[in-house]
């Protein structure tokens, strides 16, 4: 009766030895492909330099001025403004500049990256259910997976530093995008749908002239939760290298120093909120068509 | 405005059936021996759509096809530009199997020869009414100087100059629905298919919606399909009429036939309620001349309804009023009393 009441398990024996030959496989592979997979990515590499060093090289008053304006623009709303101008002067007052630009930096290729792989595979999945049933479950692997497992394959593959840490962000921050751009496009009206078909419209033509513009403000929320994630996970990611606001946390975390942590996790909060600010009230404005003004 | 030539393309519907459900195409045999609507549902859980349905629009007219929900007239109207595409059966378009037509030939098809104008309006919401009125001309690929400026002909020909740069919810359901309009009529299409297309609307707007569209078609005399569930407008705006029930037509005819020989109970039914006097025509009713005299100085041209023809004898010494062709020339005589009885259903309603 033992089998009863202990679950019969392969011996370690058996099971050491498949780890291992998964491992072994996988370093082989690494081996064999890691530079080609590297040099696939030099773009990416190059393109988080040139973002990072823009930021860096960027006088504090212009940037300030140019997330003053980019609010403004996308809110129309003066607390938006000055609450973004305050809490960067607030950050930049308190020694955080230059990890904020970092961070800021990384987020936002994350973001476009997350946005260019995102929204095509999204658009994919609203044409085809079959599409559709075979990436949900790899969206439901890459939300729950914790974040630390897929950074050791990573890692592996192709070392230590910002090209790992943006796959890991993207994979981590990737859903919600590609989720609502799919959610948007299916929740288009089928009477409008059916207009556009009844004129003869391409489905090139359809898909640039109702189906996206009508899932914009879904897709615009896909993009502000890509962008909470990004940041959220650029902090985990400081631990493969990735430098920034969470390489003070990290250090923080190590030696138990409770200012430092606090003053960045601030930070991260302040830039947060500036981001979520902007992108969402920019998507409520791209609904303005739906207000009604007749009864 | 120029002279537009009337439209060419006939349409012309034959033995057309629609099953829905899982299998359609094994239900054929049961559709060609006759089975209906009902029994289909209960032996074999398809839904007959439409049964061998056969009609023939003419070209430069105004078809209206009649029925309440539920008798397939939307589906009916679909089939025109292959929205749904039909179980077996042909819709020739000026000749051509729309039928048999492949993806592309299809949507040069819908582009060019068809525009359609919907129920719920189908406005692009995100576009400004200028925006949505050249959709059509913008799919077509036309330069977009052409594209306003037709456009804004026929915004202000639906009366809507002025509201260019508004969005769609910011105006009244009457207003959409012109957009509507304007947006299938800037197509410059031959054929027009109107589904249901004013029966949103208030009763008064409504009305005023057909004169706009019974002006318009007076210039431009296209081939209109006009589906409806209200017979007044089906009498008030078709050139001919079809009337469907559970997917098949009952009866197809003028104004004229369906009023004064309603083929059975069902479109009897229907007749009783209307307003005889407002569409019955004195050429229906009235005595023949053959020749002989006119019976009266006062006249009526050829057309006219019973109720004007009541107003021009009352409003003269005489009993009896002359009825004249189009060139002036008396071709028949029409009593008061003759008059009166056409106000009075002939068959007696069967229930009562």
């Amino acid at each position: 009766m033992d089998w009863f009441f202990n679950f019969p398990q392969l011996d370690n024996l058996t099971l050491g030895a498949l780890r291992r030959s998964i491992d072994d496989g996988f370093r082989v592979f690494t081996r064999a492909w890691g530079d080609p997979i590297e040099s696939f990515f030099e773009p990416l590499r190059l393109f988080l330099i040139y973002s990072e060093r823009l930021l860096l090289d960027t006088p504090w008053p212009i940037f300030m001025l140019v997330v003053a304006v980019l609010g403004w623009l996308a809110s129309r709303r003066w607390t938006v403004v000055i609450g973004s101008v305050l809490s960067l002067g607030l950050i930049g007052f308190f020694g955080m500049w230059e990890d904020t630009m970092r961070t800021v930096s990384m987020t936002f290729v994350c973001t476009v990256v997350a946005i260019v792989v995102g929204i095509p595979i999204g658009i994919l999945m609203s044409r085809s259910n079959r599409v559709q049933a075979i990436f949900n479950p790899i969206l439901d692997v890459m939300q729950t997976m914790p974040s630390f497992v897929y950074l050791i394959p990573v890692v592996m593959l192709l070392g230590i530093g910002r090209v790992p840490g943006v796959l890991a962000v993207v994979v981590y921050a990737i859903p919600p995008i590609i989720r609502l751009t799919n959610l948007g496009i299916r929740l288009v009206d089928r009477d409008v749908l059916e207009a556009a078909d009844a004129f003869g419209s391409s489905g090139w033509q359809k898909l640039r002239n109702v189906q996206m513009p009508l899932a914009l403000p879904t897709i615009m929320a896909g993009i502000n939760q890509t962008i909470m994630m990004a940041l959220a996970m650029v902090v985990i990611a400081s631990m493969i290298g990735v430098q920034g606001l969470g390489q003070p946390v990290l250090r923080a975390i190590n030696n138990q120093y409770f200012t430092m942590g606090m003053f960045n996790g601030l930070a991260i909060v302040a830039i947060a909120i500036i981001f979520d600010r902007i992108s969402q009230s920019f998507g409520q404005r791209l609904q303005k068509y739906r207000e009604v003004v007749h009864g | 405005m120029a002279e537009v030539p009337e439209s060419e393309y006939g349409i012309e519907i034959k033995g057309l059936s629609k099953v829905f459900g899982a299998n359609p195409e094994a239900m054929v045999p049961f559709v060609e021996q006759g089975m209906t609507k009902a029994e289909m549902n209960e032996q074999h859980g398809h839904v007959l759509g439409l049964r061998d349905i056969n009609i023939s629009m003419p070209a430069g007219r105004i078809q209206v096809i009649m029925g309440l929900s539920g008798s397939g007239k939307s589906t009916l109207i679909r089939h025109i530009n292959r929205l749904i595409d039909p179980t077996i059966g042909q819709v020739l378009v000026g000749g051509e199997d729309v039928v048999k037509m492949d993806q592309t030939a299809l949507r040069a098809f819908r582009r060019h020869k068809t525009a359609m104008v919907f129920q719920k309006f189908a406005l692009l919401p995100h576009r400004t009414v200028l925006e949505n009125t050249v959709y059509g001309l913008q799919v077509q690929g036309v330069p977009r100087e052409q594209q306003v400026e037709a456009a804004m002909r026929w915004i202000e020909r639906v009366g809507l100059a002025g509201y260019e740069t508004n969005y769609p919810n910011q105006l009244s359901g009457g207003m959409q629905q012109r957009v509507g309009l304007a947006r299938a009529l800037t197509n410059d299409a031959p054929i027009l298919l109107m589904d249901e297309a004013f029966s949103a609307l208030d009763p008064l707007i409504r009305t005023d919606m057909q004169t706009v569209l019974l002006d318009i078609q007076s210039e431009i005399r296209k081939t209109i399909v006009f589906i409806t569930h209200d017979l007044d407008e089906a009498l008030r705006l078709g050139d001919r009429i079809a009337i469907l029930r559970d997917g098949e037509i009952v009866q197809q005819g003028t104004s004229q036939d369906i009023v004064l020989r309603p083929a059975d109970d069902y479109v009897e039914s229907f007749v009783r309620e209307v307003n005889r006097g407002r569409v019955i025509q004195v050429d229906a009713v009235m005595t023949p001349l053959n020749g002989g005299v006119a019976p009266s100085a006062a006249t009526v041209p050829s057309g006219t309804t019973v109720e004007d023809a009541i107003g021009a004898i009352v409003a003269g010494p005489d009993d009896v009023v002359t009825v004249t062709n189009a060139h002036g020339a008396p071709v028949g005589a029409i009593t008061l009393r003759q008059l009166a009885k056409a106000l009075i259903p002939s068959r007696e309603p069967a229930d009562h």
